[in-house]
Parts: C-alpha cells; structure tokens; sequence
C-alpha cells in the first residue's frame, strides 16, 4: 500500500475517532447545502465565479501590474516572492527592518506552504497564530487536517487537556464555551504585544488595490488595527479584477465554505494606518509554472472553501494528515503533486473518482477529472510503482482480444470455485480481507449465449 | 425512425460476463421485449477502464480498439453499466476520433437512460414487492447525469427512480446520505482497501437503517463490493442489479 493508503488505515484504525471525523464533516456538507439550496440562482453564481476566475487567470499579469500600481498609490508596499524562501526572506527583512520580535498572524494557508513559521522561528522571532483552530495545533506542534477547520480532527476533550497544559484551563474541563474564552485572554495578550501583524488573502482587487480577508473571529482585525505594521501574504492566483465581482465570491465563499451566509467579518485592507506600515507581499512558488499548463489551470481557481473535503467520502475517513500535503483532500491531491512530484504521486490515486468534488465546488473546478489525468502523466513518467505498471500491462494485454480474456475468465472462475477457502483468501488477496468475492455462476453470460441463442435463427440468432 | 429496425450491440462488461451472467441475461431478454433486434458480438471484452483508472490509459487503447471494432456497426450500443458507458463516452477521447470512433462514443447507452431517452417509455408493467434501497452509482449519477446529484441545486430527478417507481408494489427505500459513494472506485478497492471497505459498510448501513431487503444499481461493481461486504459480514441484504428488476415484467 502507498502512503495515503496505509496513513488511512492508521487512521480507521480507531473506529469511533474515525466515525465521529466522518459525521462531523458531513455535518458541515449538509449545513452547505441548506444554504446553497437557499440561493435558487447558485449554479449560476458558480458559473460566473468560474469564468471570471479564467478570465483573470487568462489575464493575470496585467492584473498584478495593475494592483500593485493601485495598492502603491494607496500607500502599500508591495513585494515579489518568486517562491518559498524568497517569501520567507521578504517577511523576516520588514519585520527585522521594525526591529520586531513579536508576531501575530491570522491564518494563511501560503504560509503554511511556505513554513513561514518554523523559518521566523529560527531567527528568534515568535509567531503566534491567532484563528482558535491554528493556535490549537501550533500547540500541538502539527500541520492543520483542514484548510478552514484546522483542528478539525481533534476532539474537544484533548483540547480541554491541551489548553490546562498551556493554559492552566482548569483539568477536566473542557466545555467548548469556558476553553473558548480562555483562548480569547491568551490571544489578546498577543494582540497587544505584537509588534507585527501577518495575515492572508482571500481576494486580492486589482482595480483598487485592495486585499480582503474573511474571518469568523476576527483575529485579523485584531491584529492588524493594534499592530502598527500589517503583512499580507498573497498568491498570485486571488486576484479578482473589480469590487463588483467580489460579490459573486463572497456569496459563495462561506456557504460553501462552513453553510454560513457570509463569515463573520469580510475585512477590507486598503491603506495603512496613519504611522503605520502595510506591506503586501505577492508570491508565485511554482504558480506560474502550474499556470501554463492547460490541464491542470483551473485548479488555480480554488478559493479555499474546503467543501470539497467536506464532501469527500475519502477525506473523511481518512483525516487530513493522510495525504501529508499542506493542502489535503481532492484539492490538495491535484494541486499538491505540482510541487513535489515524487513526494505526492500516491495522492491521486486517493480516490474513488465519484466525482463529489467537482459537484460541489463554488468555481468548478474539473477535480476529478485532474486526479485521472494526473493518474495517467504519473504512469507516463513511470511515477507509480513497477509492479502496478506491470499488472495493468498485462491486464491491457489479456483484455484487447476476446482469446486471451475468454481464457483467463475461465481460470479465474475455476480458481475461486475449485481452490480451498485458504488459499483463496490468501494474504495477497487484499479483496478478501474484508469481502467475499463474488459467488462462481457455472457459466459466464457468453457461454451462455452461445448455448442458447446461436443457431436460434431469426432476429437475435446471431454473435 | 423505427426502432425495431435498428441493430443493437449488447455490451456486457467482463466482470458481469464472467460473475453476473444473469444480468446480462436480463438486459438481453429485457431488451428482446421491448422488440428490439439485439446481437451479443462475441469478440467483445472489457472498455479498458481497470487499466485506465490506475493511470495506464495506454495500456488500454487496444482494448479500447476492440470495443470500437466490435460495436461500431451498431446503431446503438446498450450497456447494463453506467461506469463502463461512461468510460467509453468520457475516455475514447485518446484515440483517433474517426467516424467509428465518435460513432460509437455518441451512440453507447447505459441501460436505463436507453429506456428512457431513446425508447421513451418509463413503465414496463413491473410488479416487484419488495422494498428497494437505490444505491446511486457515481460514474451513472455524476457522469451520465442519470439522475440530479446532491450537490447540484437543480430540480431533482433520476431515471432510476422514474423506472423503479411504476414498479406495482415496490417500496423505494432511500438511503441516508442518499448519493455516497460505496467506495468501489475500481482498483481503488484493491489499493485502498481500508477506506473502501469503510464506505462501503457506511453505505449498507444506511440502507439497512432504513429497512432495505434488496439493493440495487446500475453497476454491478457497486453492487460486487457492497454484496462482498454483506455476505462477509452476514447480512441479509441481497443485491440485484437493476437490469434483473426491469426484467420482472411481463411485457
């Protein structure tokens, strides 16, 4: 088994954790739908967000130009990051040019790409995350399962436990209501310490140079009006054109997202604030390389709702530490071998292709049919293990001429029916393990066809 | 256009021809009775799809070489898998796209969309007292658009039950999660095993839940593994593929 596969049985292994991940999640698919369903024009506004997400897509260089002209005029200072460790040295030199050494930041999924973190870290400089579900694993020393629930795939007994270690919460006590306010005592303390105040990007506008950023808690806000410099991190793939089509993304990004109307707070950043710096630091990692290839584009139209690990019946019972990508789920599957070939070529294959996915995604993204195509470039760079290859060659074989394949559905037929149970359901027999395989018929439909309706005569009397 | 002068090519998936023969007996006999003139080539295989969804799509072109040469003199071509017709319509794609080939992608059926897209007819005068769970294969649900999936807000609708339900006596059971996936996903059974097998219980629960005698399909692939899982497991929840209940008529 690769590694998705055999991270997925770990996690399986502990059946209730398993179940209760699996509910929960689909609790929060059918909190989407409900909403989705209240919006009758719903196909429409994903068809729009799609094409406008193209068209930007198809036309993004001008639209960087065009935002940064505008987020200059308005006072920002704008970055380039041609990829993670230029990132990571663009961030620390205006934090180390404000002789900062307290940080906070809302989440950012590119930071995570870039190990924003453990790089800031080594230089002496403390990050704290400030969204509740980030705060939780930075605790725990572990990546998120989830691009919007984070924590996800903790229970809120360990969090109870987590926060008395961390927090001296009080042992035992882990009511959702009393850990919630401990955190938000932590967090502020944070807040008004911070030298430094780093968030993400939901939506970059490039007619008006501005950044918006959607929260539930509002630790963005927070933390970018008491820190007197604010960073946005921003890939290149957010740009929208105008405010006008901001709307259409908004309207789907929480419904999509957690089957809320709208997150809490849709926070406009435009300008800093007097005395205060704002930086926007614009980063491509391998964007522009993904970008032209034609195939694979429209995954850069992700918005990051995470409805489609919500809705994956993989994702859900295999938690989002299975797939070892910053990215998990059907999205972090096509997107994740981008980056790293070899380390994710088990990725695509982590899954049943039903096809959910691309059903529920607010900009239609082609995700399932990205993971078979995927499939293939990998077989084609010999990226899948020798012994599949070989299989599936001699499987081509058998099956391009009815000789061969009449021949081996007979001995296969005759192997379950004939051989003992035991060997059978051997070790190899990785079916079996859990199934029975199917009942042996004493003959197969064309046996049967050439015993009864050959020779018939008439309308249906010949092969 | 007369539809008993047309020629029809059954098309029965490997794995159906080699376990299931009473489905594909089900589909040709259904299909005689609704008078239409049907052949079985015998030179037919497999669309291809094992090899093709493990990523070794060039491994499966003389395959699919062989399904064209084997259907395209036919007017229709009629399947009793919608994973396999999709496959066909959706994959050929690397091949040439000659007159044969885009021919055959065009005119390749699953059996219940046949029924009622191109026969137009919905009511075969079935009786079938028995409650049904309707498992909602993906490739036929998602690929095909047999049906609206959840996910979609567009006006509900599905062949299948369209069919199942002037079935005189049945009791349609709908499942919790009503178009999950059973986990099959072709050699993803084999190479996932573990999650395959957990959505494939997660889904006869929630026909058993809901007081399902028999379950049904438009792939026997679904209906392999959740069968597999039952047996094993010693339900009493018996698997039938759709083509064998529209075939309880008497036309």
């Amino acid at each position: 088994m690769t590694g998705h596969a055999q991270q997925a049985g770990q996690f399986l292994k502990n059946r209730e954790r398993a179940a209760w991940h699996d509910e929960t999640l689909w609790i929060v698919r059918q909190k989407r739908d409900k909403m989705a369903r209240a919006v009758p024009e719903w196909e429409d506004l994903r068809e729009q967000a799609s094409q406008i997400k193209q068209h930007t897509l198809s036309e993004l260089d001008n639209y960087l130009v065009q935002f940064e002209k505008q987020a200059q005029k308005n006072g920002a200072q704008v970055h380039w990051a041609g990829d993670a460790a230029r990132f990571n040295e663009v961030v620390s030199g205006i934090i180390k040019e404000n002789n900062a050494t307290k940080v906070v930041k809302s989440k950012s999924m590119l930071t995570e790409e870039c190990g924003l973190n453990p790089f800031l870290e080594k230089k002496g400089i403390g990050v704290t995350d400030t969204d509740l579900g980030e705060r939780i694993i930075q605790f725990r020393e572990e990546p998120p399962s989830h691009i919007v629930m984070p924590a996800i795939h903790l229970k809120k007994e360990e969090i109870g436990e987590l926060f008395h270690e961390k927090l001296h919460t009080e042992k035992g006590n882990f009511d959702p209501t009393y850990l919630t306010a401990a955190a938000r005592v932590h967090l502020r303390q944070k807040f008004l310490e911070a030298e430094v105040a780093i968030t993400g990007v939901n939506f970059a506008v490039a007619e008006t140079g501005t950044v918006v950023v959607c929260t539930n808690e509002g630790n963005a806000d927070m933390g970018v009006h008491a820190a007197p410099v604010q960073i946005h991190c921003v890939g290149i793939e957010k740009m929208i054109p105008r405010m006008t089509e901001l709307g259409v993304f908004i309207r789907l990004l929480a419904r999509s997202a957690t089957g809320q109307p709208i997150t809490t707070y849709t926070s406009h950043y435009q300008r800093p604030k007097p005395g205060g710096q704002m930086h926007i630091v614009i980063v491509d990692n391998g964007r522009s390389e993904h970008l032209g290839r034609e195939d694979y584009r429209n995954a850069l139209k992700c918005i990051r709702c995470g409805a489609c690990m919500n809705t994956c019946p993989v994702y859900r019972r295999s938690g989002g530490h299975s797939y070892g990508s910053v990215i998990p789920g059907p999205i972090g599957s096509i997107l994740a071998p981008h980056s790293h070939i070899k380390n994710y070529n088990d990725l695509p294959f982590a899954s049943s292709l039903c096809g959910s996915c691309s059903d529920v995604c607010p900009v239609k993204i082609d995700i399932h049919d990205q993971l078979y195509r995927w499939r293939q470039d990998l077989s084609e760079k010999k990226r899948i293990s020798p012994t599949k290859r070989h299989t599936m060659k001699i499987a081509g074989k058998i099956l391009a001429g009815s000789k061969m394949y009449d021949f081996s559905g007979k001995m296969a037929r005759w192997g379950i029916k004939n051989l003992p149970r035991k060997l059978v359901y051997n070790r190899l027999n990785v079916w079996g393990k859990e199934r029975e395989l199917p009942e042996v018929p004493k003959e197969s439909f064309k046996q049967w066809y050439k015993r009864t309706q050959q020779g018939k005569g008439g309308k249906n009397g010949q092969g | 256009m007369n539809l008993k002068n047309l020629q029809i090519g059954l098309f029965i998936p490997c794995y159906i021809d080699q376990f299931y023969p009473q489905v594909g007996i089900a589909t040709l006999e259904l299909l005689q009775k609704l008078g239409l003139d049907v052949h079985y080539p015998l030179k037919q295989t497999c669309c291809g799809q094992p090899m093709a969804n493990s990523g070794a799509e060039k491994e499966a072109i003389s395959t699919y070489k062989n399904f064209i040469q084997n259907f395209s003199p036919f007017d229709y071509v009629v399947s009793p898998s919608s994973s396999c017709v999709y496959h066909v319509r959706e994959h050929y794609n690397i091949l040439e796209q000659t007159d044969e080939v885009k021919k055959v992608r065009q005119n390749t059926f699953e059996l219940c969309e046949f029924i009622v897209d191109i026969l137009k007819t919905d009511d075969l005068k079935i009786e079938y007292p028995h409650k049904v769970g309707i498992h909602q294969s993906c490739h036929g649900l998602r690929g095909l658009k047999l049906g609206s999936p959840s996910e979609l807000v567009t006006e509900r609708s599905s062949k299948i039950h369209q069919l199942l339900s002037k079935a005189k006596e049945i009791e349609i059971i709908i499942p919790d999660r009503e178009d999950e996936c059973c986990g099959f996903g072709g050699t993803f059974s084999v190479f996932h095993p573990d999650v395959s097998v957990s959505m494939g219980k997660d889904r006869l629960s929630a026909h058993l839940r809901n007081g399902a005698e028999i379950i049904t399909a438009t792939d026997m692939s679904c209906l392999m593994h959740l069968e597999g899982i039952a047996r094993r497991q010693k339900h009493n929840l018996k698997a039938v593929h759709i083509a064998e209940i529209l075939n309880s008529n008497r036309l």
